[in-house]
């Protein structure tokens, strides 16, 4: 089981390009010592052994929510690509994307 | 601080007896926006055109003898992460700067359902991530009690719209306290329902497993009637709980006798919290043993694990939540020769410091070969926190304690590590993590001079009683409206 | 981890076996999306089907389809898997047709599990690991693109598609060639048909087929796979899967290790070819979805599917093969139960119909629009007339096309085409004159010369305006010439 506490500097960097986000060095360097920070105090729990303990997803048990296979009203195209940043042909544009999806 | 127009139960009562129009309301309320707004900052936006043609409406209504609705004419401060159709939803973010939503929440068509009326949307923490407001992309509000300090958050414009009489009431959102604690911060009473009693749907996610709508007051009468007005199942929600609500004004006045109350160890002895809070929250406890409620102490062991649990899940559904601010089909886009530069620049440019440092957390707490130490872990721990509570509940009707560890602090104060912010929510967060009803009661000042808040906590379902107790302890604040 | 071959020994003559699981995803034929009530429908004018939910706009909820968990059950039943009680997962990543830029599907408990297939050609079983309900995404499609700097080209996207309901359909790695993958995608097609779960078209993308392949030496673990990719049709299954399999042996006795990863099956080269590869693996960082609560259908919810259960295809071909006498491999059976000829079929038979002939018909002759509506005993009775030498094979082919397109009975249509059943003692009597009418080449005959045949089949056919059965012709000429010689 990986040491909790001790996230580097790569692992930031590794996480921020997953996210999505772009950091300057300045930056990586500040999360990885906040990251660690909050990190370091969740320790608490690392001793804890809750291997028999079921995870909670959700706090109030429900099951089997479902709804009949009948139609609703879509959104107008208009409202729809109105917010849109580009479009053309009824469709969103986007710049070329590289790479398949995965 | 005196509202100018009454209790929100009272301008209801006025507007549907046909006393008062509902565009006089409005106008006061404008008028005290147009006062002290522009020092508060509560609003990203405020609906003055959209305000006096839903007063006219109702208006309309009651002279044509038909039911506007038992909250008719009422003004509600809306946090800006509510969907309102047509109407910029900005959760104070850059990244949806301008947005405006094709559709409403199910809460904003509950609210036009019972005659209140949208006067503006309020600031709050970008994406509700954060206890002060400070996060907002827009510019803080301040603190109505003293304009140096924080309203507290995230629902920290609702809470300061409320306490400064610029509507009668206030929607916001709470997953770590963001209702409880501005609430408490700002001397009005903030109110987190059941988790899957109040639909979700049009509500911007933050953490999923945590987010509720709630109601924020100055009286807990009128917490309970919005709460009342925008409770119960949608189908649009799959996590909405189906059970009918309980009517939970009727009892309001019964008192405490024989209830039986319990005080939380663990959250009275929480790290950092001010002896002068902990002073009120003891008043409070005395009131109401004297007013026949049995008072003990209890533990609830596991509640010192909440801030490592919750600073693990919130930040790690949040980060998948957020995913979506793309730049492809809406918000802000920055430009780029290909779709994933356009992300990484787009979200860097759309998001601030806190909001990608919970992203940041959350992915890593979610990544391969982590999940397991981290997330998994923490959800673990969430088990651990619901059967103490279980337990204790066994024992009590209602639970007690602080709101916030601390009175509303000056701007800044505790900026430079996000850890020291995260300690706020340390009496708040137990209650999201169980899902269970927690609302925070003005109760008297500080040594400063500034509103200090205690917690009832009930069970799942148990509105009725926390309410009930909340009551109470209203009866019993120390100096009533007066005491600014 | 199975070496079982599926179809006795598939090792080439070199000794490389080649090891094939298949993921197969299947648009469910539900009216409306898996979360939210847009209709789910093919070819409509872009983003023309959409709304907050499949949007992924802020705020936004999903609530789960019933009639998706019932058919995604109904499929798992007919493959034989456990149903057991199910989350969602949300598998997260960044592509602009991902309006959350996340997938809501099931990743630690999946509905369906533990099933099996079992293969029409060779009867062998294949497992099926797991079938689990997710969400489609919407279409993206590259414009332009010139190849200069300035002309890169852009994506347009069109959500339509996005929360369509799918259902993953994974094998275990238990075919063992190119011919049982397409035997595989051929019947998981026709009980996906049957069961109603989805219309599985190939074309129009309803039914979309990765596969995985290795290659090993029997007795010896599996090989390294990888995954082939962008393959639209059972030609291009098949093609990939041994172009694959001949990579990587190739690779392997040059030397070389094959290498974990996705490939792209290119139709016009006929190769496979490898993704622009990434520096680091996608990492999906998978979780419980928070906004859906589990799924437990219970006992009596699989009861009642399994109620609704249709007669499978596997099950129609042992009933029509056991009817017809022959085995359940035999292709004309395979092919009547896969155009739905088989009721027909069994009926023509039970009413006295000789089954070679029923089966006959049924593999060539009735892929004609309406075959389905035939009316049994007619086509026993069409048979009937063959078995009694009354109608040729030919013959009976162009009243049977009547038969499917008028309703009209055998008899009838005959009649009225002049294929009048030409009797024994008719046909004979005819015979009869055309030899009196011809005696010297009938003498020409029986004194030996075969070829005058020729001649007295083409009288008796101009003299019964060709309705006689030349067979029959013949063997009266030779009787009446032994007869006379």
């Amino acid at each position: 089981m990986p040491h909790m506490a001790q996230i580097t500097r790569d692992e930031v960097a590794h996480v921020a390009r997953l996210a999505r986000l772009l950091l300057t060095d300045e930056e990586i360097d500040t999360f990885t010592e906040q990251l660690g920070k909050v990190l370091d105090h969740a320790r608490d729990v690392e001793a804890l052994d809750v291997a028999d303990v079921p995870p909670t997803a959700h706090p109030y048990p429900l099951v089997n929510v479902v709804r009949p296979d009948e139609e609703v009203p879509c959104l107008d195209r208009e409202a729809v690509l109105a917010s849109a940043p580009d479009t053309e042909d009824g469709r969103f544009r986007v710049p070329p994307v590289l790479g398949e999806a995965p | 601080m005196t509202a100018p127009t009454g209790t929100a139960l009272d301008i209801a009562a006025s507007v549907r007896a046909g006393e008062r129009p509902a565009t006089d309301v409005v106008d006061e309320h404008l008028a005290a926006i147009e006062a002290r707004e522009s020092e508060i900052h509560a609003f990203n936006l405020v609906l003055a055109e959209e305000a006096r043609h839903a007063a006219l409406a109702i208006d309309r209504r009651v002279a044509a003898g038909e039911d506007p609705g038992p909250l008719a004419g009422v003004p509600v401060a809306l946090k800006d992460n509510v969907c309102t159709e047509g109407i910029p939803t900005t959760c104070s973010s850059r990244i949806l700067e301008g947005w405006r939503p094709p559709y409403a929440a199910t809460v904003v068509e509950r609210l036009a359902e019972a005659g209140a009326i949208v006067i503006g949307k309020t600031n709050l923490d970008e994406f509700a991530m954060g206890s002060s407001t400070e996060n907002s992309a827009f510019g803080p509000t301040r603190n109505p009690h003293d304009t140096s300090r924080v309203p507290g958050g995230s629902s920290g414009g609702s809470a300061a719209a409320v306490a400064a009489g610029f509507a009668g009431l206030g929607l916001g959102s709470d997953t770590g306290g963001s209702i409880r604690q501005p609430a408490a911060l700002c001397g009005v009473v903030g109110m987190k329902p059941t988790y899957g009693r109040v639909s979700r749907y049009g509500l911007v996610a933050f953490a999923s497993s945590l987010d509720q709508i709630g109601p924020l007051s100055r009286t807990v009468a009128d917490a309970a009637a919005l709460y009342q007005a925008i409770a119960g199942h949608d189908p649009r929600d799959a996590t909405s709980i189906p059970e009918p609500v309980a009517d939970v004004s009727a009892g309001l006045a019964e008192g405490v006798a024989g209830m039986r109350v319990g005080v939380v160890t663990e959250l009275c002895e929480a790290e950092g919290i001010q002896p002068d809070v902990i002073a009120r929250v003891r008043q409070a406890i005395d009131a109401l043993e004297g007013a026949g409620a049995k008072v003990e102490d209890v533990s609830v062991p596991a509640v010192v694990y909440g801030l490592t649990a919750y600073y693990l899940i919130n930040p790690a559904e949040a980060s998948s939540n957020l995913a979506r601010y793309d730049g492809v089909r809406y918000g802000l886009r920055v430009d780029a020769p290909t779709t994933g530069e356009m992300y990484d620049r787009t979200r860097t440019a759309g998001f601030g410091a806190e909001v990608e440092r919970r992203i940041m957390l959350g992915t890593y707490a979610l990544s391969a070969g982590y999940y397991d130490a981290f997330y998994g872990k923490a959800q673990r721990v969430r088990t651990l926190i619901i059967r103490d509570f279980d337990a204790a509940y066994e024992r009590f009707d209602v639970l007690i304690g602080p709101t916030a560890p601390s009175t509303a602090f000056p701007f800044g104060a505790k900026t430079a590590d996000p850890l020291t912010m995260y300690l706020n929510d340390v009496c708040t967060i137990p209650s999201n993590l169980s899902g269970h009803p927690a609302i925070s009661i003005p109760f008297g000042t500080g040594d400063d001079g500034l509103p200090v808040g205690v917690q009832v906590m009930a069970p799942a379902l148990g509105e009725a009683a926390m309410f009930r107790a909340a009551a109470a302890v209203e009866a019993a604040a120390p100096g009533g409206e007066d005491d600014a | 981890m199975s070496t079982t071959s599926t179809t006795g020994t598939t090792a080439t003559a070199t000794g490389w076996e080649t090891v094939i699981g298949l993921e197969v995803h299947s648009e469910l034929a539900t009216r409306t999306k898996l979360f939210c009530g847009c209709p789910n429908r093919f070819g409509d004018e872009p983003n023309t089907n959409v709304c907050p939910v499949c949007l992924g706009l802020p705020g936004s909820l999903p609530v789960l389809n019933e009639q998706a968990v019932t058919l995604a059950m109904r499929l798992g039943r007919a493959l034989r898997c456990e149903v057991r009680r199910s989350i969602f997962a949300r598998k997260n990543y960044f592509y602009p047709d991902m309006p959350k830029n996340y997938q809501i599907s099931q990743y630690d408990l999946p509905i369906n599990v533990e099933g099996r297939l079992q293969l029409p050609g060779s009867g062998a079983i294949v497992g099926i690991e797991r079938a689990h309900i997710e969400e489609d995404t919407g279409k993206s499609t590259h414009v332009g693109g010139g190849g200069r700097i300035h002309d890169a080209g852009y994506s347009l996207v069109d959500y339509n598609r996005a929360g369509v309901p799918l259902l993953e359909i994974v094998s275990k790695p238990d075919l063992r060639s190119a011919d049982d993958a397409r035997g595989y995608v051929s019947e998981l097609r026709a009980i996906l048909l049957a069961t109603g779960a989805s219309d599985a078209k190939m074309e129009e993308g309803s039914l979309r087929v990765d596969a995985n392949v290795s290659v090993h030496r029997p007795g010896e673990p599996f090989g390294t796979r990888c995954e082939i990719k962008n393959l639209n049709s059972l030609r291009s299954l098949g093609r990939a899967i041994e172009y694959e399999a001949r990579r990587q042996i190739e690779l392997i006795e040059s030397g070389e290790p094959v290498r974990q990863e996705t490939r792209h099956w290119n139709e016009d080269e006929g190769r496979t070819g490898t993704l622009r590869t990434k520096e680091e693996a996608e990492d999906y960082r998978y979780f419980p979805e928070p906004d859906l609560v589990p799924l437990d259908p219970g006992d009596e919810w699989i009861a009642r599917v399994d109620a609704e259960l249709p007669v499978l295809p596997a099950e129609r071909r042992s009933t029509l093969a056991d009817a017809a006498g022959v085995a359940p491999n035999t292709p004309a059976v395979a092919i009547a139960v896969e155009r739905r000829l088989d009721r027909l079929a069994l009926a023509a038979i039970a009413a006295g119909g000789d089954p070679a002939r029923v089966l006959t018909h049924v593999e060539h002759n009735l892929a004609i629009e309406g075959a389905d509506a035939l009316d049994p005993s007619g086509l026993a009775a069409l048979v009937s007339m063959e078995t009694s030498g009354e109608l040729t094979a030919t013959q009976a082919k162009d009243v049977l096309a009547v038969m499917v397109a008028s309703g009209d009975d055998p008899a009838a249509i005959a009649k009225a085409k002049g294929y009048e059943a030409m009797g024994a003692d008719q046909l004979a009597a005819v015979v009869d004159q055309v030899i009196a009418a011809n005696p010297d080449q009938w003498g020409r005959f029986v004194a030996g010369e075969a070829k005058v045949m020729g001649f007295f089949v083409g009288e008796v056919m101009r003299a019964t305006n060709r309705q006689a059965d030349g067979k029959a012709v013949t063997a009266l000429l030779r009787e009446r010439a032994a007869a006379a010689g």
